[in-house]
Order: C-alpha cells, then sequence, then structure tokens
C-alpha cells in the first residue's frame, strides 16, 4: 500500500525569545506568552531560505527512504515564501537531490496549507501508479510584520516526505480535503508582510476548517479518535491545537508529540509536516496517526496514517526533530533578528 | 557578478558535489576532471564527495568582495573530506572562538549570493559544524 517511505526535518539554528521581541515594541511578554504559549521562534541565517531548508529536509528524508533520487518523478514544494516571485523552487531542489530531467516539478502556495498540499498530489501520483517516487517538502521562512501579533510567531523550518508503493514507514490510509473562501489572512502581490482578520482567525477561520476536515475524515475512514495513537494539527500558536483537540475529542498526550510550536514557532507550510516527523519520530508499528493542516484563505487537508515496523528500521538513519529542536541554539538579539530578516532599510 | 550561465555550468558540482574518480589510481577529483593529471588515464568514472570531513586551514574575512558584503565578517576554511577530497568554503553557523583547525564539519546547502536586488540566487555548499 502507498505511504510515506522516508521523511526527514530541517529547523535554523537561530532562536529569538518572546522576551526580545515584547522589549523592542514595549508590550507585555508574559501576557503574549501566555496568550500565544509560545516561548521562542527559530530564525533563518541569511543564507538560508525555502529552497535551502527544503534540501536539507529532503536530503534527510531520502536517507530514511535508502531510494536512489533518480527514481523520483515528482518532486513538490509547498511554501508561502518561495525566494522567487517567477522561477521555481522546486527545479533547485530536484537538481540538488539529482532527480533531474525526468521529474515533474511545480511549486503550491496555499498559506500554512501548501505543504500538505505538494504531500497530497506526491501521494496520489504514486497511487496512481504515475510515478514510482513522489516528494512533497513543506517549508517556510515566514514573515510578521515589526511589531504584530505574528511577529512573535513566524518562524522557519522544513519537512520532507518520499512517498512509495514499497517499504513504507507509514501507509497513508485514508486523506479528505475541506475547503471554503475566507479572507482571514492574506498578503497582496509586491506587499512585504501579510494582514490578518485579527480574532477572525480563530472559529470561522482555523477551527471551522481544522474541526471539519478531522470529522469529515473520521466519518469517512469509520473511525474515532480514541483509534489514533497521535494526532497533529496545524500550530499557529500553542493553544489553538489543543483548543481543536478538545473540541473533537482528543486528549493531550495524543497532542504533544506533535506539539512544537513553543519552541519552533509557526513553521507555516512546514507547521504540521514538522509535527508529524516528530510524531513519527516517536510512533510505534500500528499506531494510527492523524494529520489535519490548516491554510488560511481557507482549507485543511487531512491524512490517516498506519505506521508500520519499518519504522525501527529508519528512525535513526537521519536527526530526529526533537534533536534538531533542542539542540544547537543560537540566540538572537532583535536587532541581529531584523538584519537576518532583511527588516532594516539599507541603502544600496 | 556571475552571470547565470556560468552559475548553471557549475550546478553539479555547487549543488550535489559531483566528482569523478580515475578507474586506474582511484583518485577523486572535484572539480570532475577530462584526464587523471596522474597516469592520464581517460577512464573516469562519476563520483560524488563525502559530505563531512575536517578543517585544514581557516581565515577569516573582513574585506569581503562585494557580492558577500553583507555577510562580512565570515570565515573560509579549507576542509579535508571524509575522502580524501579537500575543498575551500564558508565555514557558518560557528562563532569564531570556537573555529579551530580539526573541527569537524558537515556540508549543508546555503545562498551563496544574491545578484543584487534583481539578479538570480545562488546556491551551493558551506559548511557548519558537525555537533
Amino acid at each position: 500500500m502507498e505511504g510515506i517511505v522516508g521523511y526527514g526535518a530541517y529547523i535554523p539554528r537561530n532562536r529569538i525569545k518572546v522576551e526580545e521581541i515584547a522589549k523592542v515594541w514595549g508590550a507585555d511578554a508574559p501576557s503574549y506568552k501566555k496568550g500565544l504559549m509560545l516561548e521562542e521562534k527559530s530564525v533563518p541565517s541569511p543564507d538560508q531560505d525555502t529552497i535551502t531548508m527544503s534540501v536539507e529536509a529532503s536530503k534527510n528524508a531520502l536517507k530514511r527512504a535508502g531510494i536512489d533520487p533518480i527514481d523520483i518523478g515528482a518532486v513538490y514544494i509547498g511554501s508561502e515564501s518561495h525566494p522567487y516571485a517567477v522561477k521555481p523552487s522546486g527545479t533547485v531542489l530536484a537538481e540538488a537531490l539529482g532527480a533531474t530531467p525526468e521529474v515533474h516539478t511545480a511549486d503550491f502556495e496555499f498559506a500554512c496549507k501548501a505543504g500538505t498540499e505538494g504531500m497530497f498530489v506526491a501521494l496520489n501520483l504514486v497511487k496512481s501508479g504515475a510515478v514510482k517516487y513522489g516528494l512533497g517538502v513543506g517549508a517556510d521562512t515566514s514573515q510578521g510584520a515589526p511589531g504584530d501579533a505574528l511577529e512573535y510567531s513566524a518562524a522557519a523550518g522544513a519537512a520532507a516526505f518520499v512517498f512509495g508503493k514499497k517499504n513504507v514507514v507509514a501507509e497513508v490510509l485514508d486523506t479528505y480535503a475541506y475547503m471554503t473562501d475566507t479572507p482571514d489572512f492574506w498578503r497582496r502581490e509586491y506587499e512585504y508582510y501579510p494582514q490578518h482578520g485579527g480574532r477572525f482567525t480563530g472559529e470561522p477561520a482555523y477551527f471551522k476548517h481544522v474541526t471539519g476536515a478531522a470529522r469529515g475524515l473520521m466519518k469517512k475512514a469509520g473511525m474515532k479518535p480514541q483509534d489514533f495513537s497521535y494526532v497533529i494539527f496545524h500550530q499557529p500558536n500553542g493553544k489553538f491545537p489543543f483548543k481543536a483537540g478538545r473540541k473533537l475529542g482528543f486528549s493531550k498526550p495524543q497532542i504533544e508529540p506533535g506539539w512544537l510550536v513553543n519552541k519552533l514557532g509557526n513553521t507555516y507550510s512546514g507547521s504540521s509536516p514538522l509535527g508529524l516527523t516528530s510524531t513519527l519520530d516517536i510512533a510505534k508499528p500500528g499506531d494510527h496517526i492523524l494529520l489535519i493542516s490548516y491554510g488560511s484563505g481557507a482549507g485543511s487537508d487531512g491524512f490517516i496514517l498506519k505506521v508500520t515496523s519499518r519504522i525501527e528500521d529508519v528512525r535513526n538513519l537521519a536527526p530526529l526533530t526533537r534533536d534538531i529542536l533542542d539542540q544547537n541554539k543560537n540566540y538572537l538579539e532583535y536587532g541581529e533578528y531584523a538584519k537576518f530578516r532583511e527588516k532594516i532599510r539599507k541603502a544600496d | 557578478m556571475t552571470t547565470p550561465s556560468r552559475y548553471w555550468r557549475e550546478i553539479p558540482q555547487r549543488y550535489r558535489g559531483e566528482a569523478n574518480s580515475c578507474e586506474k589510481c582511484k583518485k577523486k577529483f572535484f572539480p570532475p576532471r577530462l584526464i587523471c593529471p596522474k597516469c592520464g588515464n581517460r577512464d573516469l568514472a562519476k563520483a560524488k564527495i563525502a559530505d563531512k570531513g575536517k578543517v585544514l586551514s581557516f581565515t577569516i574575512i573582513r574585506v569581503p568582495p562585494s557580492p558577500f558584503k553583507d555577510q562580512a565578517p565570515y570565515a573560509v576554511g579549507i576542509v579535508e573530506l571524509k575522502d580524501g577530497v579537500k575543498i575551500m568554503g564558508q565555514i557558518v553557523e560557528c562563532d569564531f572562538k570556537d573555529l579551530k583547525v580539526g573541527l569537524p564539519v558537515k556540508i549543508e546547502f546555503r545562498k551563496m549570493f544574491k545578484e543584487g536586488h534583481s539578479g538570480i540566487l545562488c546556491y551551493g555548499y558551506k559548511f557548519v559544524p558537525d555537533s
């Protein structure tokens, strides 16, 4: 059966604490930390972007997949921070992995849901027999306007998944998509920072689509929350995933292994995919996992996975996500952060 | 300033470390060669460089060429990879006080520089501490 053959994660080493951002804008750090359930977030170095992180996450996925990259027939990167406005990110990734030239490549965009879109298409191309292996990546170096609530959470990271039919570490038992036109978050052409609808991003946007997708998928598959060992929801802040879980009947221990946001921030297209990598890092053969993404605009993709015994053989062939998150951290001051994120206007 | 065509020609080496090796004396060449300089053999096989190694020598660049001016100061080192190939590259994500000969490093895919505000983005390998 089709599923994930290999998975990999990448998170930059730089971090900035909520206190450091709040200090600059005269905001109350404890209330942000409590309100967002967030302590710090990852920050890319100036020489890192969606493409470089996608390459590193994909290399880790290939280490676990143990396949020849030339057999990859489809490469998809989902991101809202593709470095070029016109020129694909996926071609650089495919070339860096050695998957060119017989490969189909496209870049996906759907706010924070673009990563699972790439995964969805790669999986279904494998399922149809059109390609032997398909690579789906979720990656972002997300931007929040200085002083905006988003600045405390907008982070960077990437997760990559190789889909195939043989030697899978997790079978994909079922998928589902749930979406409507909901303008909760957007960025117009040539605008540097996104805008959002404040509290409108909650009930009518995130919760409606996340719970809608989860309920729809469980009904379609004839399963209930108790059938799953783990669940991963998109993580725009620390609170939303737990609240969505409570609404659906999931418990804290089902959510916690994939809940990275308090130390990572919101990696947008990489958010729920990175949560899946950290869950696969600890899952046991036979475990069922529910993955529900969310992208503003708005919609959710859902996947039901069943872990196989191969997970034990490949897990340690690449760095574990929690280890990447917790080790080799470099804390930035706001000035360095502003320079790294090109928030400072310079003369040419 | 690099032209897109020059950058494009170096993609196999810059992106994925494509090398070749002499079938007779087993020496690896990076970038690839057409003829083995040791034995004159033209039968060279495709190979890849190792992705880990150790620092042999390094320096800190404080007055850089213009495409790198935003990155200064930065470290550049010669690294001996595990397959014996010695290559030069930037060493990033490392405090200068921690840089030393023998430091284990690994290759990461990074942006090398941008061609101004509107030109191409140039990617390639850099070294980061392997810890």
